[in-house]
């Protein structure tokens, strides 16, 4: 792998089917002999060994999960080519079973209250965290991350340790709350980068004109921010409805979609409503990210909201 | 009867942790006065300045705005306002809503706030912009609607924070000749923080000088310039060259001095705790020596040299002037009244000589 | 509300103020970080009574045993003698970490060409390739690590297309069920969080570094082996952390496509809280991972900045 600016004349000549000189190329160099030899076909022999690198990744990343959407809509209980026929059977079954809506309904429930909370929690400490000056802020943020890096099992086991010594009974108010704590992070990294993305002058010139704190931030920082507090609503609510590991130990009675899908699994012939079942979830959860990112990210610029 | 003491500081500390960015104050701001607090970055001026907005708190003493203590008095309270140093024009709200921002609280309707952002906008020369979005605005147009914004709330002062950093040469000396007319009319006492001398010359009816959190000298501006109380004073505004003198006595006003390159030295006038016998430091500005190729007729407050460097610019000429007895040349400003090259050329002269009036050369403590 | 006008209004009423609620706001006035604190208490609240607490009391639970139903609260080392005693916990022990750093390779290796791509050959739709990036991320871990089941299974996607394709007549016993079908699956569920730290990194590298470093007589390839690779390890560190930590401590991928050779710690763990039911030799198993994780991690990070400043 090499970098691509300008390059030294002397090597030139024998890259010129390389990418850097194709680079090099683009620039303008000063090197006569070089910019000759400069069409459309140096250009793309250089780039395309990693285009075609990133395009193998990408397809990496996205056919596996592609398998579920298109086996969902295949006439056969079994999972294999080839494709027998068209059928819409398997999500007819998914709207008339009552233990799955019953699942959505709480999945949808948790996911809101964890969307609201974190967002809530990570608002306020995303503020803190730009707006004042603080000693031991650095400890801190490494302190409210740290469940991104705990093993999920080990929160888990803790919660559910926690929720049986204090007498607490599963439902789903634990997973909620096993929820929030991951969403917390992930709201206040939004937050931040949204916050930063705007000068702090404009707060301060809005308490210099006689506005409280409260007023300012009804006027000034929510609507500069709500790009970033949308984001950061509908990640917090992605996180909790795809969220597994955590829940499997924290449910009780009452389960979300995702525990409700693991325990469908034990059923070969239930396989086919899990795959058109798990196809709707993936959709679903696309396009609120898509959207998520595309909110966060926009006026912050690719660096700012790149931190996860 | 306005007020000399509208604004007072009194024994004002700021520290950030060990920092002392402001360090012991005591000063007075008079009522309807266009002072500016001028310093390299980092002396503590912006501090100063947001500590008067209520931003920042002091560690030690306390401000007074006319009459009132300020200290647990939050910004929003003040009857400050402050034009921000990138004007800080809220991006989600219109010129006119900018503007009437911080009329919520005034008790006019609404008819009559908007009858007044009409009257800013007017005062400002942007009438008719009410309806531009904060992006289609140039830079000079968002110092004029922070002016507006800050100016319709009616403050007791107005804090501005080198508003006109962000303009390019040609628009910043316009608007500085704006912006104290603008306060010769509304009245409204400005406190201005900036670090471009002459800007604050310009408009200023006081400066403050301030190093290491420390205030200077505060004077007028030809004071500043003409009589520097301190060394670090006279060097940070124009240029200025410091000689090392040795005090001989007294003859009449004059006190009589021998200095390194200049030989015997008469002067009369003297800055603050400039010691009176003794080692001392004689200042003397570029253009207040007077530049000969023919030997004067003088007895004292002369010196024979050789230019080293000449500059040619045009209205003036800068030597550098070579003495003996000193191994830093002698800066001077000669004004090129004369047309003739020979009045003009430095390189047609091998010897100058210098001279100078008994009340140029001033004297510092070092 | 103080009136803000030339008259001076309620301004003039207010001399020696001492009241307590005047006192209480000067205070948090004159005092910034407490004001940050203030506004960051909730949070640090919830994280301390929902991480903190419960971790603490995990920990409590390692020391104590289980008797039947009861759990006995006496102070013993049992659980962890236990754990030395069985050869197995060891051994799944060391497993689970050396499939871990296994994964954590791979998925750095693939990583980087894609996070090299977009921070210096995408030039206009950084956004879109960032966003395609991260999107999979965030949708269910259960399902994509489901659909790894559905493609390598005995009668999956794998086998059946080669079969219909004539390519093959018996379908392949090796694809699912062993420890590479748990790294590969790995590999692909933490692929967003290793991509970010590292374009991060190679983003915020200065591109007149590598005009100097091309000026003062580099090739190519040696500019990217004596500038961009060191001023990318940072970002590599990160990307490593944060996709080995959590993958120690995996049992879903295991257990879904792990098959017996296959399994980690993690399933032993979560079988202490099932099937098994004996949580405080769960507790303990968890937090010797828990130990051994921070011991590795500060090695690695220790060792690694020891190296960039010896570099350096």
């Amino acid at each position: 792998m090499t970098d691509t600016t300008e390059d030294t004349p002397k090597k030139k000549k024998a890259m010129s089917m390389t990418a850097e000189a194709a680079a090099a190329d683009e620039r303008g160099s000063q090197d006569a002999g070089f910019v000759q030899s400069k069409h459309a076909g140096h250009h793309w022999s250089g780039e395309a060994p990693m285009f075609i690198y990133a395009v193998w990744y990408l397809a990496f990343l996205y056919i596996p999960v592609m398998f579920l959407p298109l086996f969902s809509f295949n006439d056969s209980i079994y999972v294999a080519f080839p494709l027998k026929g068209f059928t819409l059977q398997w999500y007819g079954d998914m709207v008339d079973n009552p233990a799955l809506l019953r699942a959505l309904e709480n999945s949808v429930k948790v996911g809101f209250g964890v969307a609201m909370a974190s967002t809530f929690l990570g608002m306020f400490a995303a503020k803190a965290m730009t707006r004042y000056y603080m000693p031991g802020k650095g400890p801190i943020t490494s302190f409210i991350m740290l469940p991104l890096v705990i093993p999920g099992i080990v929160l888990g086991i803790a919660l559910l340790v926690i929720s049986n010594t204090m007498g607490m009974s599963l439902s789903l108010w634990t997973i909620a709350a096993a929820h929030t704590l991951i969403g917390v992070p992930f709201a206040m990294l939004v937050m931040v980068s949204r916050l930063e993305g705007f000068d702090r002058n404009l707060e301060e010139a809005s308490l210099d004109l006689g506005e409280g704190v409260v007023q300012t931030f009804l006027r000034i920082t929510l609507p500069l921010a709500w790009p970033g507090i949308l984001a950061s609503v509908l990640l917090t609510f992605t996180i909790s409805f795809d969220e597994f590991i955590l829940a499997f130990f924290l449910a009780g009675n009452e389960v979300t979609l995702p525990i409700y899908i693991w325990s469908q699994l034990r059923f070969p012939n239930r396989l086919p409503m899990v795959l058109s079942l798990g196809a709707c979830v993936l959709v679903f959860s696309f396009f609120i990210v898509t959207f998520s990112e595309v909110m966060r990210r926009r006026g912050v610029g690719p660096q700012g909201g790149a931190a996860i | 009867m306005l007020r000399d003491d509208y604004i007072a500081i009194k024994n004002t500390s700021k520290h950030f942790g060990s920092v002392k960015a402001v360090d012991d104050i005591t000063f007075d701001i008079a009522e309807a006065e266009f002072f500016s607090l001028l310093g390299a970055s980092g002396c503590g001026k912006t501090t100063l300045l947001r500590m008067l907005a209520g931003f920042e708190q002091p560690t030690l003493g306390n401000i007074y705005i006319d009459g009132q203590p300020q200290a647990g008095v939050p910004p929003h309270q003040r009857p400050v306002n402050m034009v921000f140093q990138n004007y800080a024009i809220f991006p989600h709200l219109n010129v006119h809503k900018n503007i009437a921002y911080g009329m919520r609280k005034s008790g006019l309707t609404k008819a009559e706030v908007d009858r007044e952002v009409d009257e800013m906008l007017e005062l400002i020369k942007l009438p008719g912009y009410g309806n531009r979005g904060a992006h289609q605005l140039s830079g000079g147009q968002r110092q004029r609607i922070a002016l507006a914004r800050a100016l319709i709330k009616r403050p007791k002062v107005l804090l501005l924070d080198e508003p006109l950093g962000a303009l390019d040469k040609k628009l910043r000396e316009q608007m500085q000749l704006e912006l104290r007319a603008l306060q010769r009319d509304v009245g409204i006492t400005f406190v201005f923080v900036t670090h471009d001398q002459e800007e604050a010359m310009t408009m200023s009816d006081r400066i403050a000088v301030m190093s290491m959190g420390k205030v200077l000298q505060i004077d007028s501006p030809t004071s500043l310039y003409e009589v520097p109380k301190v060394k670090e004073v006279a060097d940070f505004i124009g240029t200025i060259n410091f000689f090392d003198g040795s005090i001989k006595g007294k003859e009449g006003d004059a006190t009589v001095l021998d200095v390194e390159g200049l030989g015997t030295v008469r002067s009369t006038s003297s800055g603050a705790n400039a010691p009176t016998a003794g080692t001392t430091t004689v200042a003397i500005r570029p253009e207040k020596f007077n530049l000969t190729f023919q030997q004067p007729n003088v007895e004292a407050n002369m010196v024979e040299g050789s230019i080293q460097a000449a500059a040619y610019l045009g209205d003036r000429s800068h030597y550098y002037i070579q003495v003996p007895g000193r191994d830093a040349p002698i800066a001077v400003a000669a004004q090129n009244a004369q047309r003739t090259m020979e009045a003009i050329d430095a390189d047609k002269h091998d010897k100058v000589w210098l001279t100078w009036d008994e009340d140029s050369a001033l004297l510092l403590n070092n | 509300m103080t009136d803000q006008t030339q008259t001076g209004g309620a301004v003039g009423s207010y001399t020696e103020n001492t009241s307590l609620g005047f006192r209480v706001r000067s205070v948090f006035l004159k005092h910034e970080w407490l004001r940050g604190y203030t506004l960051l208490s909730p949070t640090l609240l919830v994280m301390i009574c929902l991480m903190c607490v419960p971790i603490f009391m995990l920990v409590a639970y390692s020391f104590w045993t289980q008797n039947y139903l009861d759990i006995d609260k006496t102070f013993t080392f049992a659980n962890y003698e236990a754990f030395f005693q069985k050869p197995i916990y060891v051994a799944l022990m060391m497993k689970s970490i050396r499939m871990s750093l296994f994964c954590t390779a791979v998925t750095l290796v693939l990583a980087y060409p894609m996070a090299y791509f977009i921070a210096f050959k995408v030039k206009s739709n950084k956004l879109v390739w960032l966003i395609l990036i991260t999107v999979p991320f965030w949708t269910s871990y259960l399902l994509r690590v489901f659909a790894w089941k559905v493609i390598l299974g005995y009668n999956g996607v794998i086998n059946s297309g080669l079969i219909s394709l004539g390519l093959l007549s018996e379908p392949l016993q090796f694809l699912l069920y062993n420890p590479t079908a748990v790294v590969l699956t790995l590999a692909h569920a933490w692929a967003a969080f290793a991509i970010l730290p590292i374009y991060v990194s190679l983003e915020k590298i200065d591109r007149s570094l590598l005009e100097a470093a091309t000026d003062l007589g580099d090739t190519p390839t040696e500019r990217f082996w004596r500038v961009t690779w060191p001023l990318s390890m940072p970002g590599m560190v990160a990307a490593g952390l944060l996709v080995f930590i959590p993958t120690v401590g995996d049992y879903v991928t295991p257990r879904l496509v792990g098959g017996t050779t296959g399994i980690m710690i993690g399933n032993i763990v979560q079988s202490q809280f099932g099937k098994a039911n004996n949580w405080p030799m769960g507790a303990a198993l968890s937090v010797i991972s828990m130990i051994l994780i921070t011991i590795l991690v500060v090695t690695f990070i220790t060792s690694t900045t020891r190296a960039r400043a010896k570099s350096a």
